[in-house]
């Protein structure tokens, strides 16, 4: 046994996995020390959350064989969050989370290296997003789901033939978890679905109709919703209610209580309050623990060829024994977000303010306040103001000319698009033909039948 | 200092006051602290474990630090046990942490009455001897036990508890207590005060379904000779005419009751599993029983007695649409018919218990009342012993599985797992374990699958090279992420069988257990996931679904 322990490293336990080859591995799998080397030296994360399961990804990660990792939160630590973020302690409250998570990390494992960002995502340039080898997501919410996809798969560029080009795509491991069930997946944009592809997933929020809580309350959510939505506008006349303003939150109670009294309905408490309004997802450390740990599984396998991924979906429930299950889902092929983009026709002489107006019109996009970026250079753009500033002379030229007259080619446009009455911003990929430029179109179309 | 009370919301709203208190009051042990029994501890710890005790002989080495968190440079040459416990006393301050600096081994073998102080142990990394010694003894002492290993890209969790008794199971579809194929007096006669037919319309949407369906069901009953619609042609006749009792619509209040018409055609009465369960010979109760089973022998009294064939009410209503009065009318009535079921109960606990010679306040009113609300959810599992499970396998099952082509990966992992342990003891090192060996070791474990195959009586059946190929080159490592994995199943089943499970009474000698016949359920699970994008998981409840039925027979097989 004494030999054992001279020649040990750090990586004992890791190494027999990445140096040895094996049967049941990834055609792309190369063991040796220097696939160890390259992961350690190359490969590139991004950890999208540092709560819950940003907590556990980041640990995971760095015991994993990676070395440089960035993590990105705009939220502070709460009280809140003790039960289950292993890396933050009581004094630490108030803190951003992406920094003292980070720093937490690197104290304990040595050689690991972690940027923290403490901003929202949607601060970052698009192409902050492109120098990672896997974007790896630890969020609780659909919406920052849903644009970190779109970001991801803005990347992903097609040949001639809708084939994905392989050096585009960039692989996107999602967790998500509440209570005592989760979700762990792979995407790899172009091969298998996207966020976007399978948004069916996540149901629809549960929504009270207006006239149930104004006149026919029968729960103690109905009375609670009723005290938030109606009676603090009444009340407070262009007050915004903050959620985390605890007097705000007790003035709502209050108001739930009297409620629920006028028409002998019980259960409203301050918990259920909380857990209403703020639509409380229930968290506990183990759940947490499970998924992040089969995500950080999943992007070794991805990073390395180790062992075979996921194929592509993962649901894990633990609340009545246990069950896991696995599906392969399929792309939708006409998928806004990862699809070869929306096609749109353009003649030549069309001008940028003409083509942002033209995106408001458009039946699949309905997106306004557009700002318009090609490759890397910003067309135009709505803000900050300086950049604003900056491009606003394009908006009177003609499209195809600031494009530099290529017959065609993918556009990345954000903006905000309504859904169910409710303003969400967006990114979409449109794939923009010139007129009368099509004779380079139909000999690719020729060669390709 | 924060309240524990802000610290602990998202989980108090999973688990409530009562299973944070379950928790805080279990002292639970670690045997091993590599990264699998460290993350097992960490989750419960974070989520305010009353005590904890980690065992563990070994001292830190370098390779530990790149796989477990608790440990770093400073601790390199220290005891891995109290290294593992300052970080995990730094975690939560209201959580005492100690440790012991002893291999669990030899513990096992030298000081076995040491392991009935505690409510739990999680038993990682153990070899099986070490397992069937253990499981031997928390079984004589009624203490739970989960084992846990992480061994390469696969691993098991298993469940070892003489009885798991489950008031609270929580089933994510479970049919709402409305009892519209029978109801009881003040509900009918709250129907019949209503108008179907009234004139305002705002009145008529407002109706709530449950008054819809009893007076349809009533009337149906009345020209059809007091019988219900059974057959497929009567359930549709019964949905048209709920339909016809439309005027307008967009009537949702109609909607919902022909969407929830199927419940008055459901059969009355209560489920087979829990005529199994208070069939059960424990449901004979004497001095020794548990209080949940002098619960269950208090359902049976009243299932056969007042509750005519049926268990005590729930009490409480979906959310439907209704006019308020209705609804909270409905709701009165639901729950006075659950308050008078539970006292019913609770006098027929206070006469058991003072029959069997126990005080007949010894059981609390919550915890009655808890009873009786998930009566008709109640679970019981039994699990075997591993040398039982070792000693009388469950051979055309595992035949079975090592061809079927979905599972034969993880039944593969299940003989693999234990044929390293075989390995072990004849070669003093895991298959891969050191470099240079590999074909030989390759070889070797294929003999040793050989043999285990051919003592659990499987002659013929094999395991893929390419496993056992996958199998040396784990070489016994544990790595991070799967211990992560499985430390965080092990921490979820500690909590669920704390949880859920009644609090064990003073009187602990369960004997006279005489193997299959008297078993409802038994259970226990292995989790097996391999590098191939395979995570394959079984199960220890939820019969519904034939795949885990199938899946936890692998490894534990008496039948029901």
């Amino acid at each position: 046994m004494a030999d054992s322990t001279v020649q040990q490293s750090r990586s004992r336990d890791l190494d027999k996995l990445l140096l040895r080859p094996g049967n049941l591995v990834a055609p792309t799998f190369e063991s040796g020390v220097q696939l160890r080397d390259d992961l350690q030296e190359y490969a590139r994360l991004l950890v999208i959350g540092a709560g819950g399961l940003g907590c556990e990804l980041l640990k995971d990660l760095a015991l994993s064989g990676f070395k440089n990792l960035e993590v990105i939160d705009m939220d502070r630590i709460e009280v809140t969050n003790l039960n289950r973020q292993f890396l933050f302690r009581l004094e630490d409250v108030g803190k951003p989370k992406a920094e003292v998570a980070a720093k937490r990390v690197m104290e304990r494992v040595s050689g690991v290296n972690i940027v923290p960002h403490f901003c929202r995502i949607e601060d970052k340039e698009i192409d902050f997003y492109k120098d990672f080898s896997i974007i790896v997501l630890g969020l609780d919410s659909v919406e920052a789901r849903s644009y970190i996809n779109a970001v991801a798969c803005g990347f992903l560029e097609y040949d001639s033939d809708d084939n994905p080009l392989e050096e585009t795509v960039k692989p996107m491991v999602d967790g998500g978890t509440e209570g005592f069930k989760g979700h762990a997946r792979v995407i790899m944009p172009g091969s298998t679905p996207c966020f976007e592809c399978t948004i069916w997933l996540f149901p629809p929020q549960v929504k009270f109709p207006l006239c149930t809580l104004a006149e026919t309350p029968r729960t103690a959510a109905h009375c609670i919703e009723y005290a938030h939505l109606i009676k603090w506008d009444e009340v407070h006349s262009g007050k915004t209610f903050d959620p985390d303003d605890p007097e705000h939150m007790k003035w709502v109670y209050t108001e739930a209580v009297k409620r629920a009294e006028l028409f002998g309905i019980q259960g409203v408490t301050y918990s259920l309050t909380q857990g209403v309004v703020k639509n409380i997802i229930p968290a506990i450390a183990s759940t947490n623990a499970i998924i992040s740990a089969a995500c950080t599984l999943e992007t070794l396998k991805l990073a390395s060829g180790c062992s075979k991924t996921l194929s592509n979906y993962l649901t894990y429930n633990g609340m009545e024994g246990l069950h896991i299950k696995v599906t392969e889902f399929v792309r939708d092929k006409d998928c806004l977000v990862c699809g070869p983009g929306v096609l749109i026709e353009l003649d030549t002489s069309v001008t940028l303010q003409k083509f942002i107006d033209m995106l408001e019109e458009h039946p699949k996009l309905l997106l306004s306040k557009a700002s318009v970026r090609h490759q890397t250079m910003n067309l135009y753009m709505q803000a900050p103001p300086v950049l604003e500033e900056m491009t606003r002379s394009n908006l009177g030229l003609p499209l195809f000319e600031l494009m530099g007259k290529v017959s065609k080619d993918i556009v990345l446009v954000t903006g905000t698009t309504s859904k169910d009455d409710k303003k969400t911003s967006c990114l979409r990929k449109l794939c923009l033909v010139f007129k009368g430029q099509d004779a380079i179109i139909d000999m690719d179309m020729a060669v390709g039948a | 200092m924060a309240e524990p009370k802000t610290k602990y919301d998202r989980q108090l709203r999973i688990w409530g006051e009562q299973g944070q208190s379950a928790l805080e009051k279990a002292s639970i042990c670690l045997l091993n602290c590599g990264p699998t029994g460290s993350e097992t501890l960490k989750n419960l710890v974070l989520g305010g474990v009353g005590s904890i005790t980690v065992i563990d002989g070994s001292k830190v080495e370098l390779g530990d630090l790149g796989n477990n968190f608790m440990v770093d440079e400073s601790c390199v040459g220290q005891s891995k046990a109290k290294c593992v416990c300052t970080f995990l006393q730094e975690l939560n301050d209201a959580v005492k942490a100690k440790f012991i600096e002893e291999y669990p081994e030899a513990l096992v073998d030298s000081n076995p009455s040491f392991f009935s102080q505690f409510t739990l142990v999680v038993a990682t990394q153990l070899a099986e001897d070490s397992m069937v010694k253990l499981d031997k003894i928390c079984r004589e002492a009624n203490v739970l036990l989960i084992f846990a290993r992480s061994y390469g890209l696969t691993g098991f969790v298993r469940n070892s508890v003489k009885e798991h008794a489950v008031i609270e199971s929580k089933p994510d579809h479970f049919l709402d207590d409305l009892r519209l194929n029978n109801p009881w007096p003040e509900l009918k006669r709250f129907a019949e005060s209503i108008d179907l037919k009234v004139a305002d319309p705002v009145a008529h949407k407002h109706t709530p379904y449950v008054v819809i369906l009893v007076k349809m069901a009533e009337e149906w009953a009345k020209a059809h000779g007091g019988a219900l619609p059974s057959t497929r042609d009567e359930k549709k006749e019964f949905k048209e005419l709920l339909k016809a009792g439309m005027v307008a619509i967009d009537e949702d209040n109609y909607r919902e009751a022909i969407e929830a018409s199927f419940k008055v055609f459901a059969p009355r009465g209560i489920s087979s599993d829990l005529l199994q369960i208070i069939h059960d010979s424990c449901s004979e109760v004497d001095s020794n029983s548990s209080d949940f089973w002098v619960m269950v022998a208090a359902l049976k009294e009243f299932i056969v007695n007042e509750g005519g064939g049926e268990a005590p009410l729930e009490g409480s209503i979906p959310d439907m649409t209704s006019s308020t009065e209705l609804y909270v009318n409905l709701q009165k009535i639901y729950l006075a018919k659950a308050e008078a079921d539970f006292l019913v109960i609770q006098q027929r606990v206070k006469s058991i218990l003072k029959r069997i010679g126990r005080d007949p306040d010894s059981i609390s009113k919550t915890m009655i009342k808890s009873f009786c609300k998930n009566a008709r959810k109640l679970k019981v599992c039994r699990y075997r012993l591993i040398e039982d499970e070792f000693s009388n396998p469950a051979v055309p099952e595992v035949q079975k599985y090592l061809t079927d082509e979905e599972y034969s990966v993880a039944m593969g992992f299940y003989i693999l797992l234990r044929a390293v342990d075989r390995f072990s003891a004849n070669y003093n090192s895991f298959p891969g374990q050191f470099e240079g060996e590999m074909d030989e070791d390759i070889s070797r474990l294929k003999t040793a699958v050989v043999g285990l195959l051919n003592d659990l009586g499987c002659n013929g059946s094999t395991v893929t090279e390419d496993l056992i190929n996958e199998m040396c080159r784990f070489g016994a490592s544990e790595l991070h992420a799967v211990a992560a994995f499985i430390g965080g199943i092990a921490s979820q089943e500690v909590i669920k069988v704390l949880y859920i499970s009644i609090p064990r009474t003073q009187c602990q000698h369960f004997t006279g257990y005489d193997g299959a016949v008297d078993l409802l359920q038994v259970k226990s699970f292995i989790t097996s996931f391999s590098g191939s994008g395979l995570y394959i998981v079984e199960s220890r409840v939820g019969m519904q679904m034939q795949r885990v039925l199938v899946m936890f027979k692998l490894c534990d097989i008496i039948d029901v």
